[in-house]
């Protein structure tokens, strides 16, 4: 039999009725695994060891009353950004480095109520803004394919925690492209849902226009069981609509995909477009009719985000002031207590977007900067538009490159933000996206994007469980 | 380039206090992205008009209560307080 750290939810939770092995093995294996090797990766940011026994233990109990669903027993991780009440939750950052999430995030607390077994929370670039984790405050996490190089961002522990047999899912957040990019870096398969799909209640706010919950995992069949399970309205999350995920059965065969031409331009690496082309080819080849669109707004994209993002940041964190939770440096005026809680307390990336934001929204440049990417922000949603009237799904890279060496982008900003070209668009039109491993540049995993319609994740993860097929 | 007090005074907006390295930095890495923000000026235009009902098309304000026992684990979080309030300094 395969390593219990090697399972998928589907084999570990068939083991799991069949007895051959109890939810604490599961929990333990990994908490093992984890103590042993994750010092050379850095997925984690700290265990949530008490917990993930007492779970596996009432996991345990259920299984041996015959109540076994699908997530029971099963051992996961999550993003150091989503809360589960009474553990540390720093968000990668020194500001949070000693708070104490005081409750479950909507997507935990499901999670909790599937019986579900959390090892511990993962490491992240801080507060989310970053495409590789370079920005965590605790340390960067390496990719498990080399770990000479970043495991993306900015769910980069999630991503890597999943792939290293470490935790057999995790639940990341993507706000540009934080769960797909770290997915396609790591080689395993990630969710970025309809914006609305997923309750972001207990979700740290990066910018709230754009922020989504999704899962991670090393197979679509698996991303459908843990997509289920946290989908939903809520009603502590205003934004979350009222969905409930119906299987798909959507064949390849007759299925049209379109290909941005644009995303197969300039600035995207041969190797990645060939291995992305090969996953085309194989569905073209089950039946599936190539259409290709055009997304003309696609080069306004980064800007329109690299706005909008900021400025949202700029509002979402004037809540860490020191005075409500978190770091709180003295002063001699209150002004004073502000400036230097987040002066010391913020990191590089968090003070730049944060500066961004604060120039954007203020006085004079409004309209040229905010109004101006709100405008661009529809145009992007319309081209999404016009295309889904022409393809039932969006082929497309998740990234114009693998994983890059530790280092190589850090000095610039902005070539940082090149990393994301590919997953932004979607998500300013809260598009749902899949990263589906298509294959490897020598070590380096490479991803498929396949972009749904709204609230059409059924679609994306129907093909892209054939896709896997055809790819294995 | 935008100037080292222009740098200043947004710091002063954002509620940063940067030092004068990160100033510098900070005026070399906004100068290079807010210039890559010009290309918005090329989007095209008339098609793009949106209302204000665009861009707030949110819900309703509207009270959803909390639960009561997590009040006080919120305000265990409080770096100062005084019988379950924050405490604040003085602002005048």
């Amino acid at each position: 039999m395969a390593e219990l750290t090697e399972l998928t939810i589907r084999q570990a939770h068939e083991g799991l009725k069949k007895k051959e092995f109890s939810s604490a093995d599961l929990a333990k294996a990994h908490l093992e695994k984890i103590k042993k090797e994750d010092k050379k990766i850095n997925s984690y940011l700290s265990l949530t060891e008490k917990l993930a026994m007492f779970q596996a233990e009432l996991a345990d109990k259920k299984i041996a009353s015959g109540n076994c669903g699908e997530l029971t027993g099963i051992p996961c991780s999550i993003k150091d950004a989503i809360m589960v009440e009474g553990e540390k939750c720093t968000a990668g950052s020194k500001i949070l480095e000693s708070y104490i999430a005081p409750y479950d995030a909507t997507a935990v607390k499901k999670l909790k109520e599937n019986g579900s077994v959390i090892l511990g929370k993962n490491n992240t670039d801080e507060f989310t803004m970053g495409s590789s984790t370079e920005n965590s405050a605790f340390g960067v996490t390496k990719n498990p394919s080399d770990l000479d190089r970043v495991a993306g961002g900015s769910s980069g522990g999630s991503a890597a925690s999943v792939a290293s047999g470490m935790a057999m899912y995790s639940l990341g957040s993507d706000t540009g492209g934080s769960i797909r990019q770290p997915a396609s870096f790591c080689g395993v398969v990630g969710l970025c849902p309809t914006y609305g799909a997923v309750s972001r209640y207990g979700l740290i706010a990066h910018a709230s226009s754009l922020d989504q919950i999704g899962p991670f995992a090393r197979n679509v069949d698996d991303i459908e069981i843990v997509f289920k399970a946290i989908a939903g309205k809520d009603r502590l999350d205003a934004t979350s609509a009222d969905y409930s995920y119906k299987k798909s059965d959507e064949n390849l065969n007759g299925l049209k995909i379109g290909l941005p031409k644009e995303y197969f331009a300039k600035g995207l690496e041969k190797e990645v477009e060939n291995i992305v082309r090969n996953a085309i080819e194989k569905a073209r080849e089950a039946g599936a009719e190539i259409v290709e669109i055009s997304l003309p707004s696609f080069k306004y994209a980064l800007a329109c985000y690299y706005i909008i993002d900021p400025s949202e940041i700029s509002a979402n964190l004037a809540r860490f002031d020191g005075i409500k939770y978190g770091l709180s440096e003295d002063g001699d005026k209150l002004l004073d207590v502000y400036l230097k809680t987040r002066g010391r307390g913020f990191g590089a990336e968090v003070k730049r977007r944060i500066m961004i934001g604060t120039h954007c929204l203020s006085s004079g440049y409004y309209d040229a900067y905010y109004k101006k990417a709100q405008e661009v922000r529809q145009l992007i949603k319309k081209d999404f538009e016009k295309a889904f009237e022409k393809a039932d799904l969006i082929f497309c890279p998740v990234s114009p490159f693998p994983a890059f060496k530790i280092g190589e982008k850090t000095e610039d900003p902005l070539s940082m933000y090149l990393a994301d070209i590919y997953t932004i668009p979607a998500k300013l039109a809260g598009l749902p996206g899949l990263s589906l491993p298509a294959g490897k540049i020598g070590k380096l995993p490479v991803g498929l994007q396949i972009i749904g319609n709204h609230f059409q994740e059924n679609k994306i993860i129907s093909a892209a469980s054939q896709i896997e097929k055809l790819l294995s | 380039m935008i100037s080292k007090e222009e740098v200043k005074r947004i710091a002063a907006l954002a509620r940063l206090e940067l030092s004068e390295k990160e100033i510098e930095k900070m005026q070399k890495d906004l100068s290079s992205i807010l210039d890559y923000f010009d290309l918005l000026k090329k989007a095209p235009k008339e098609t793009a008009e949106i209302s204000a009902k665009d861009m707030s098309s949110l819900r309703k304000d509207e009270a959803v209560n909390g639960e009561i026992d997590k009040t006080g684990k919120l305000a265990k979080a409080f770096p100062d307080e005084k019988d379950g309030y924050i405490k604040v300094k003085a602002i005048l």
